[in-house]
C-alpha cells in the first residue's frame, strides 16, 4: 500500500522536495532495520531540513530512523517500530580540509572512499578502517562506533573527533567541540554521539583531527599452534618499546578466512599469504622504511622464536589490512546464520577469553573464529553451517552462556552483528552497570519526545 | 575541616585572577565520606565545590557563591598499578607526577603533562581535561582516561566506564573528562599508562625574528613529522626565564622552538634530522641538540618555570589560553603583539606551538586599578582574535568562572541549552560547582565587571 498523498508524507515534501521521499513498498524494504520497515524514506538536502524533518515528526508523535549507505543494517540495534528513515546520502560536502592544519570538516553523507581519495592528494588520511569502508559513510561510521585495527596506535574516533554539529529531538542544531585539535570549551557532547545508532541525534557534520600517510608500511605474521603462544608474543610486544600499528590475532579459522583463497567478496579470492593449516596468527604492521624494518623484522623474529614467520612487502601489507577491516562482513557472508560477538577485555585476559568462548562454541558443537585486537577487543564470530532448527537451539545456549560469562564488570558483551531472526529473539540481558539509569537520562536530555527509533540501552535491563 | 577565615584565605584562590572565598573546606579520605558531605550539602542546600591543589588557570575550584569546598589532598592514594595492562587506579588528590614516578620503573609514565604536573592532581586534570607539552603526540587527558567512580549531587556513587576499553553503552566518561567539576565529585580515576619511548632528542632551535619561528612550526606539521612536543617562547620570555633558571637561553633571540622528538632509536635519528632542516630552511640562527639529559632537563626546566619567571619579574600577571589553527600563528602573534602596544601592557608568550594552543603571558600591575582592566580588556581581544580565525576560548585551563561570558561567542543558545540539559542529568539542582561554564547573566553586550583580586583592596 502506498501513502503517498496522506498528510504527513505531504508536509515532508514540502520540506525535502517532490523527488527526494520514497514511499514505494518495494523500495522501502532496502531500509529495513531490526526486521521493521519505514513508511517512508526522506533525503534532507541540507542541515536545515534534516531539523525541520525532526522537527515535524517529533511533532506528529512519528519515530525515525538516521541512514548513511545502509551497510550495517546486519548490526544489532534494539530499534522500536518506526515510521521514517532519513537517508543522510545528499549531505555529501567536505565542508573544509586544511591540510596544514590537520584538520578536516565533512558533513555526514560523504564516503570514507571519497574522503580517504581527497586525503590523500596531501598524503593524509583518517585511521578508520572500518568494515565495509569501500561504501560507508562518515555519519553511519562514527554513529555505528565501529573499531579499527588502527586503533592499536591511533586510538578510536573519541581520539580525533574534534567536534560535530547534530539535530536533536526537538529538530535543533546543535554543536559540540570545535574544529582545532586542542578544546577543552563546553561539554564534549560528541562524545556521546560515537556509538550512538542515531538514538541521540541525527549527525549532520564531523570534525576531524587528520594524520600524515606514513612514508611506507610493513607488516610481520607469525604462526603459533596455539591461542596462548600468539597472545603470548602479543604481550611481550605491547610491552616493548616497538609501536606497531595494528597488533592482530586470528584463530585458525579466522586466519584462513582473512588471509586464505576463500575469502569471500575480496579481491580475486587469491591467497595472499601461505598459511600454516590450524595455526593461530599474529598480525603486526608498522610505519617506517629502511632501519626500521629491520628494527621490527630483528625485534619481532627474536620474540617469535622458532615458529613460522613471514615478513610482508608494502602491497601485501596493505591488502592484509584490507581484509582485517572486513573481517565481519567476510564472516557474515561465510554463513547466512552468523552471529558476532564483540567482546571487550583486559589485555592480560585476551588468552582466558578466548578459551572461555571455544570452549562454549565446542560444546554446542558450533564453528566458530576468532580475531582479537592487541587492546583487548574480540570479535567471535559463531558460523554454523547446517540451517535447522536445532542451530538455533544451540545457537540460543551459547549465547546464554557467553552473556551470563561476560556479564562482570571488567568485561563486556554485545551481539555485534547477526542475521535479523536472531535480533528478534534477542531479549535485553542483565547488565552490572550501575549507569544505565543517566545513559537513559542522557537519551531523554538528548531526546524528549522519543523521536529516535533506535535504542542501543535496550540491549540491557 | 577548616572554617576561619584565616583558614579559609588560601581556598579563596586558585591559579587564576579570580577570588572567592567558601564558607568551609573539608578533607574526606573516602568515598564514603564524600557521600556524606554530598548529602548534607544538598539536606542544608549548601554550593558544594571540588578542588585538587588549586593550581587551575580559570577559576574552576573556587566556591563562586560560596559553600563547602571538598579538598581531595587527603584522598591521594595510588590503589593499584597495573603493569602488563597498562593501567593505574588512583584517587583524585594523586599528584600528576607523583604517579609517573611510581610506575617509572617499569618504563610507563602517564601522558598528560601539564606545567604544574609537580602540583597538580589527577583528579583536577580530569575535572579540566588538561594538557601540556607532550599532548601534541600523547593526546590530553581525555585520551588516557578508562573509568571514573563519582558522586552524585544526590549522593548516588556511579561507575562510569571500564578499564576495558570500549564500555557498553553512552561514554559518559568521555563526557565527564572536562565537565569541570560541574556533574559529580571523582573519587577513584582508572588512567592509561604509556610506555616510556626507547629514545628523546630535544632541539632548541634560536631565531632573529618571531615570524621564523612560527613558519617553522607550520612547516614541521605541514611535512607530516608529529613532535612529541613543540614548544614557544618569546623574547620577553626567554630573558625572564633564563634570569630565573640559566638554562642558556640566548637573550637576544626574537623567539626559541624548544622540539622534543621520541620513539624507537632509529626514527628519532632521522626526526630530529628532518626537524633540525626545517629549522634551518625557515633562518634558524642556531640549532642545537641536547647532548645528555642533564641539558634536556634544564631547557625544560625553562619552558616549565616560565610562568614563575613571569611572576618574578611582574607584581601580577594573567596568562591566557587561546587555541588557534596551527597555520594561523604568524598572524596571531602578529596581532597580540599589536594588542600589547595598543594597551602598552608587557605580553609574553609561551605556548604550545605544535597544537596552536597560545600562552600569552599579560603583565600588569593589579594595585593599579586601570592596567587591570586594561589587562582583562587585551586578554579578550586576543581571545575575539582566536574566535575569529577558527579557534576556541580555551584549550586546557577550561571555561570556569574566567571566560564563562566568552560562551556565547562560540556557542549559540541552542549549544548551551543541551549543555545545561547534561550537566542537569548529573546535577539536577546546580547545586554542584555553581556559577560555572554558562554565562551568568542573560542578554548580550552586558559587560561583566571581575571582581579584584583581594591583595588589591585594602581591608
Amino acid at each position: 500500500m502506498s501513502l503517498a498523498g496522506t498528510a504527513p508524507w505531504e508536509s515532508l515534501r514540502t520540506i525535502v522536495g517532490p523527488g527526494q521521499i520514497t514511499t514505494d513498498s518495494e523500495q522501502l524494504q532496502g531500509y529495513r532495520v531490526s526486521g521493521k520497515t519505514p513508511k517512508a524514506v526522506v533525503r534532507p538536502g541540507s542541515e536545515q531540513e534534516v531539523a525541520e524533518i525532526v522537527r515535524f515528526l517529533a511533532m506528529e508523535r512519528l519515530t525515525l530512523v538516521p541512514i548513511g549507505a545502509r551497510t550495517k543494517r546486519a548490526m544489532h540495534v534494539p530499534t522500536a517500530a518506526f515510521d521514517v528513515t532519513v537517508d543522510m546520502a545528499r549531505l555529501d560536502r567536505v565542508v573544509a580540509y586544511d591540510p596544514d592544519d590537520l584538520t578536516l570538516s565533512v558533513e555526514a553523507g560523504v564516503p570514507l572512499s571519497r574522503l580517504a581519495t581527497v586525503l590523500a592528494e596531501h598524503r593524509q588520511f583518517l585511521p578508520l578502517a572500518v568494515p565495509f569502508m569501500n561504501c560507508s559513510t562518515v555519519g553511519g561510521t562514527i554513529a555505528s562506533g565501529v573499531d579499527s585495527p588502527l586503533r592499536q596506535f591511533y586510538g578510536t574516533a573519541r581520539d580525533y573527533v574534534l567536534g560535530m554539529e547534530f539535530v536533536t529531538g526537538d529538530g535543533r542544531v546543535v554543536k559540540s567541540g570545535g574544529r582545532v585539535v586542542k578544546n577543552v570549551s563546553g561539554y564534549d557532547l560528541h562524545k556521546l554521539m560515537i556509538g550512538s545508532f542515531g538514538s541521540l541525534g541525527v549527525i549532520t557534520k564531523v570534525n576531524f583531527r587528520t594524520f600524515p600517510m606514513a612514508a611506507s608500511t610493513g607488516a610481520f605474521v607469525a604462526f603459533f599452534d596455539s591461542g596462548q603462544g600468539a597472545v603470548g608474543i602479543c604481550h611481550q610486544i605491547a610491552q616493548s618499546p616497538l609501536r606497531p600499528l595494528t597488533l592482530e590475532i586470528l584463530s585458525p579459522q579466522a586466519a584462513e578466512l582473512v588471509l586464505g583463497d576463500r575469502a569471500a567478496g575480496v579481491e580475486s579470492g587469491s591467497r595472499l599469504i601461505d598459511t600454516p593449516s590450524a595455526h593461530w596468527a599474529l598480525l603486526v604492521s608498522f610505519a617506517g622504511s629502511g632501519g626500521m624494518v629491520e628494527r621490527y623484522e630483528r625485534d619481532l623474529r627474536a620474540l617469535a622464536g622458532r615458529g613460522v614467520s613471514v615478513l610482508l612487502d608494502e602491497n601485501t601489507t596493505s591488502a592484509v589490512l584490507a581484509r582485517i577491516r572486513e573481517f565481519s562482513p567476510m564472516a557474515l557472508e561465510s554463513s547466512p546464520r552468523a552471529v558476532i560477538l564483540r567482546l571487550s577485555v583486559l589485555p592480560s585476559e585476551i588468552a582466558q577469553a578466548l578459551d572461555e568462548l571455544a570452549l562454549v562454541a565446542d560444546k554446542q558443537d558450533l564453528p566458530w573464529a576468532a580475531m582479537a585486537r592487541g587492546v583487548g577487543v574480540i570479535y567471535f564470530a559463531l558460523l554454523p553451517t547446517a540451517h535447522d532448527g536445532g542451530v538455533r537451539v544451540r545457537l540460543g545456549r551459547a549465547l546464554d552462556d557467553l552473556f551470563d560469562a561476560f556479564r562482570p564488570r571488567e568485561r563486556s558483551i554485545a551481539m555485534a552483528w547477526c542475521a535479523e531472526e536472531f535480533k528478534e529473539a534477542m531479549s535485553p540481558r542483565k547488565t552490572t552497570r550501575n549507569d544505565l539509569e543517566q545513559m537513559r537520562k542522557i537519551k531523554h536530555a538528548f531526546d524528549p519526545t522519543g523521536v529516535f527509533a533506535p535504542d542501543p540501552l535496550g540491549a540491557w535491563v | 575541616m577548616l572554617h576561619r577565615p584565616e583558614d579559609l584565605l588560601l581556598y579563596e584562590y586558585d591559579g587564576s585572577v579570580e577570588v572567592a572565598r567558601p564558607d568551609c573546606v573539608v578533607f574526606p579520605t573516602s568515598t564514603a565520606e564524600v557521600v556524606e558531605i554530598v548529602r548534607l550539602a544538598a539536606r542544608h542546600h549548601i554550593p558544594l565545590v571540588g578542588r585538587g591543589a588549586g593550581t587551575g588557570l580559570s577559576g574552576g575550584a573556587l566556591a563562586r557563591q560560596g559553600g563547602i569546598v571538598t579538598s581531595f589532598a587527603r584522598m591521594n592514594r595510588i590503589l593499584q598499578i597495573d603493569v602488563q595492562n597498562q593501567r593505574a587506579r588512583v584517587q583524585p588528590g594523586v599528584v600528576n607526577l607523583d604517579l609517573s614516578l611510581a610506575v617509572r620503573h617499569a618504563g610507563l609514565h602517564f601522558a598528560p603533562d601539564p606545567s604544574s604536573q609537580k602540583a597538580c592532581t589527577i583528579g583536577g586534570n580530569v575535572s579540566e581535561n588538561s594538557g601540556g607539552p607532550h599532548t601534541l603526540a600523547y593526546g590530553v587527558t581525555t585520551n588516557h582516561v578508562l573509568a571514573l567512580k563519582v558522586v552524585l549531587p544526590s549522593g548516588e556513587v556511579v561507575d562510569l566506564g571500564s578499564a576495558a576499553v570500549d564500555p557498553p553503552g553512552y561514554d559518559l566518561t568521555g563526557v565527564f573528562v572536562g565537565s569541570e567539576g560541574t556533574f559529580g565529585l571523582i573519587t577513584e580515576i582508572t588512567v592509561r599508562l604509556t610506555r616510556l619511548p626507547e629514545a628523546v632528542k630535544t632541539l632548541l632551535a634560536v631565531y632573529d625574528l618571531v615570524d621564523d619561528a612560527t613558519q617553522t612550526v607550520a612547516e614541521i606539521t605541514a611535512r607530516g613529522i608529529t613532535p612529541a612536543a613543540c614548544e614557544m617562547m618569546d623574547g620577553w620570555t626567554i630573558r625572564a626565564v633564563e634570569e630565573y633558571v640559566h638554562a642558556g637561553f640566548p637573550l637576544d633571540a626574537a623567539a626559541v622552538l624548544l622540539i622534543d622528538v621520541d620513539g624507537l632509536s632509529e626514527v628519532v635519528e632521522a626526526e630530529a634530522q628532518a626537524v633540525a632542516e626545517v629549522c634551518q630552511m625557515h633562518h634558524a640562527r642556531s640549532v642545537r641538540l641536547a647532548r645528555d639529559d642533564a641539558e634536556r632537563d634544564l631547557l625544560w626546566k625553562g619552558r616549565k618555570n616560565a610562568f614563575g619567571a613571569a611572576g618574578r619579574v611582574s607584581p601580577s600577571y594573567y596568562t591566557q589560553d587561546g587555541v588557534i589553527p596551527r597555520t594561523k600563528l604568524p598572524a596571531t602573534l602578529r596581532k597580540i603583539g599589536e594588542i600589547s602596544r595598543k594597551y602598552n601592557l608587557a605580553i609574553g608568550n609561551v605556548f604550545h606551538a605544535g597544537d596552536g594552543n597560545l600562552h600569552p603571558i599579560i603583565l600588569f600591575d593589579e594595585r593599579n586599578q586601570q592596567q587591570f582592566h586594561d589587562a582583562v580588556s587585551a586578554a579578550d581581544e586576543i581571545i575575539e582574535f582566536c574566535i575569529a580565525v577558527g579557534g576556541s576560548i580555551t584549550g586546557e585551563h577550561g571555561v570556569g568562572m574566567e571566560k564563562d561570558r566568552l560562551m556565547p561567542l562560540l556557542f549559540s543558545e541552542a549549544d548551551l541549552d543541551l549543555m545545561k540539559r547534561v550537566r542537569s542529568v548529573f546535577n539536577p539542582t546546580g547545586s554542584l560547582n555553581p556559577g560555572k561554564i554558562f554565562p551568568t547573566t542573560k542578554g548580550c553586550g552586558e559587560i561583566y565587571v571581575r571582581p579584584q583580586p583581594a591583595r588589591a583592596v585594602p581591608s
